[in-house]
């Protein structure tokens, strides 16, 4: 079982949601991603989804575009994000990584050259913003023998059908997306989310993290309560920016944010 | 690769929207169905004599088509080779092809009943273009302008105002028509139920290319009726400029079948193809994935987007369209490049020889054609893709040469 499945099927076990957490890879420099993603584990996140850096990242908000802008100034490519990840599991071998981005760097690189080398970093899944499932033949194909799980998107406007046929191409969880807008912008109504989300549940056996609009302790909560996992990102982020010039803070306000969301989460 | 001959050019592109390897769809899910609601609205309006006979009859009476072929005998003697014509799209209201494609998505965007347009803008020409017909139809207009674009096209930002739109600055990125782009998309997956965005280039994701495509087509539509009653025969070369290759494909299109029909798109070398300034795409860069297609791009190693530089707005976009990328595989068109100092000499040509004051961007296209005219036969003719005005451009040309207007 791969680490992702295995993850949701121990928290599962002990009836606890998973606390999926962001960060971009080298934002605000390039030394702190590693003990930060250490850092995020030991605060109570389940899985890390690492950031792979885009100069035109269409579907973030401004949080996580200059998120981006700042770890594109430290040149950091995505041979350096895997670097990341393997150090990162020198120390840590059950955490599942994600990585989250854009195609382009991934299509540069080369699919096969992409999944060998993801493969050997020991990334266990690839989210790839901008690629539907009608694309994605090619790199699903790269990334499936070595056991890395496609992880890809459903959103409000999803079809019954794109429901059917996204939930039978991915593996690992389905991303649902709460809203109808870009990362760290606006609010979910947790009414619609439910709904959908137990539409989705007609359709796939597989876990369902949820991501856009997660900000605090309180939104975390009622999110863990239609969801398998909950995703938090721009108020990560949004941290480390007002932080950057005192980075030794970072780590423990990160830390403290995901604290209370777990607590929260814990106490349903 | 197939040949030519073999290949049907008005089939293109297949039904997800790929031209060979190049165009299909690569966006966020949230998009996806929108994306199929507006190609199913376009696939039944351009079958729908109701929608089309108001599309005619617009084009006619507010755009003021069909746009004239000229010939530009003065020039031609000159220049000592064939004939140059052109064709005018800076006499279309507001001053260039821009129109054609807003007129046609902006009655789409009214038969799908939506409330709110939004556009990107790069010159200022597409964001006016738009702003022109969402006043005309009383529809919110929100147009995204990269801030660097702004202080570059002032007069264009005014007009827009003028026209009820809210012209919003974007500060991401690079600042210029990419990051307007990105922006406009945000805006988009945001208030998708009742926006509609009108891309104005053929570029992202299909439907696009294919249907802004179809509504400038009828710039070369007309042109091979003008040109074949003028010259008694079908041109021996097209020219446009190419950034994300709107009126080129709007001219070539028509023409692609007719193989005595050589084609040269034209990209901005800026300061030098070999200076790395410059916006040509599909001259030196490679195949990547961009603003919801596969197209050439100009990024880097790593599969970041670079920043472009060229003097005229329309044309710094490190994209373009993905039937242009194709068309470049199978070898039907030719892309080369023109520099800065290239196409400012032709924007003088032309006002001085033939008073006629060209936009920046299709003076690329003029500059190009002046050097392969100079090569031809005096009995041979180069039709010119005059897609815009330079009124807008004026304020650059001025300041290039020291004086403050």
């Amino acid at each position: 079982m791969s680490r992702i499945g295995a993850c949701f099927k121990q928290l599962d076990e002990a009836g606890k949601v998973a606390l999926i957490s962001f960060v971009t890879a080298g934002d605000p420099f390039r030394e702190i991603t590693v003990p930060l993603m250490h850092k995020m584990v030991e605060a109570g996140a389940d899985m890390i989804e690492l950031g792979v850096p885009f100069s035109d990242p269409m579907a973030d908000g401004p949080i996580i575009q200059r998120a981006s802008e700042r770890a594109l100034k430290n040149n950091i490519s995505i041979h350096d994000v895997l670097s990341m990840v393997q150090e990162f599991r020198q120390e840590d071998s059950t955490t599942p990584v994600i990585l989250m981005g854009y195609l382009n760097p991934i299509e540069v690189m080369g699919y096969q050259e992409f999944a060998d080398a993801a493969a050997e970093a020991s990334v266990d899944g690839v989210l790839t913003v901008d690629l539907p499932p009608e694309e994605a033949d090619e790199l699903l194909s790269a990334l499936r023998p070595k056991q890395i799980d496609p992880i890809l998107l459903l959103a409000p406007t999803s079809t019954e059908e794109r429901i059917k046929s996204i939930s039978d191409a991915a593996s690992g969880f389905i991303y649902y997306v709460s809203m109808k807008g870009i990362t760290g912008s606006g609010s979910f109504i947790i009414g619609e989310v439910g709904a959908k989300v137990a539409e989705l549940r007609r359709h796939t056996q597989l876990p369902i993290g949820i991501g856009f609009g997660i900000r605090d302790a309180e939104s975390a909560q009622m999110v863990a309560q239609v969801g398998d996992a909950v995703i938090v990102g721009s108020a990560l982020v949004a941290a480390i920016e007002r932080l950057a010039d005192t980075p030794e803070e970072i780590g423990p306000e990160i830390a403290r944010t995901l604290r209370s969301m777990r607590e929260a989460m814990d106490r349903i | 690769m197939p040949t030519d001959e073999q290949i049907d050019f008005g089939k293109m592109p297949d039904d997800r929207g790929h031209f060979g390897r190049y165009g299909g769809i690569f966006v966020a899910e949230t998009l996806m169905e929108p994306l199929t609601e507006l190609r199913e609205a376009y696939e039944k309006y351009m079958q729908d004599e109701q929608f089309l006979a108001e599309l005619d009859a617009d084009l006619q009476n507010y755009v003021g088509r069909p746009s004239p072929v000229y010939h530009c005998e003065r020039w031609s003697r000159e220049l000592g080779g064939a004939q140059i014509y052109l064709k005018r799209e800076d006499l279309n209201h507001t001053g260039a092809h821009k129109v054609n494609n807003t007129i046609g998505q902006a009655l789409l965007a009214k038969r799908m009943c939506k409330t709110r347009i939004i556009a990107e803008t790069g010159a200022g020409q597409h964001g006016v273009a738009t702003a022109t017909v969402a006043a005309r139809l009383g529809l919110e207009c929100v147009i995204y302008m990269g801030e660097v674009d702004i202080k570059r096209q002032e007069a264009n930002v005014y007009r827009m105002r003028l026209l009820g739109a809210k012209v919003v600055s974007v500060e991401s990125g690079s600042k210029t028509l990419k990051d307007a782009l990105n922006e406009a998309m945000r805006d988009w997956v945001t208030n998708v139920d009742n926006t509609f965005y009108i891309i104005g280039t053929v570029a992202g994701p299909h439907p696009y290319p294919a249907m802004v495509r179809d509504f400038q087509a009828i710039i070369g539509r007309e042109a091979r009726e003008q040109i074949q009653q003028q010259a008694g025969k079908l041109p021996d070369a097209l020219v446009a400029c190419v950034g994300g290759g709107s009126n080129a494909i709007g001219l070539f299109h028509p023409f692609l079948q007719d193989e005595a029909v050589a084609m040269y798109g034209i990209e901005a070398a800026g300061d030098g193809l070999e200076s790395g300034n410059h916006a040509a795409p599909l001259c030196v860069g490679q195949p990547g994935v961009l603003h919801g297609n596969r197209t050439y791009l100009m990024e880097d190693a790593n599969g970041q987007i670079i920043e472009t530089h060229s003097i005229s707005a329309g044309l710094d976009y490190p994209g373009v369209g993905p039937e242009h990328a194709w068309l470049k595989d199978v070898g039907r068109v030719k892309y080369d490049a023109v520099t800065d100092d290239a196409a400012l000499e032709a924007f003088h040509a032309l006002t001085k020889i033939e008073g006629i004051i060209p936009a920046l961007e299709s003076s690329h296209a003029l500059a190009y054609a002046a050097k392969l005219a100079s090569t031809m036969q005096s009995d041979q003719t180069v039709l010119v893709n005059l897609s815009g005005r330079g009124d807008k451009d004026i304020h650059t040309v001025a300041a290039l040469e020291g004086i403050k207007i």
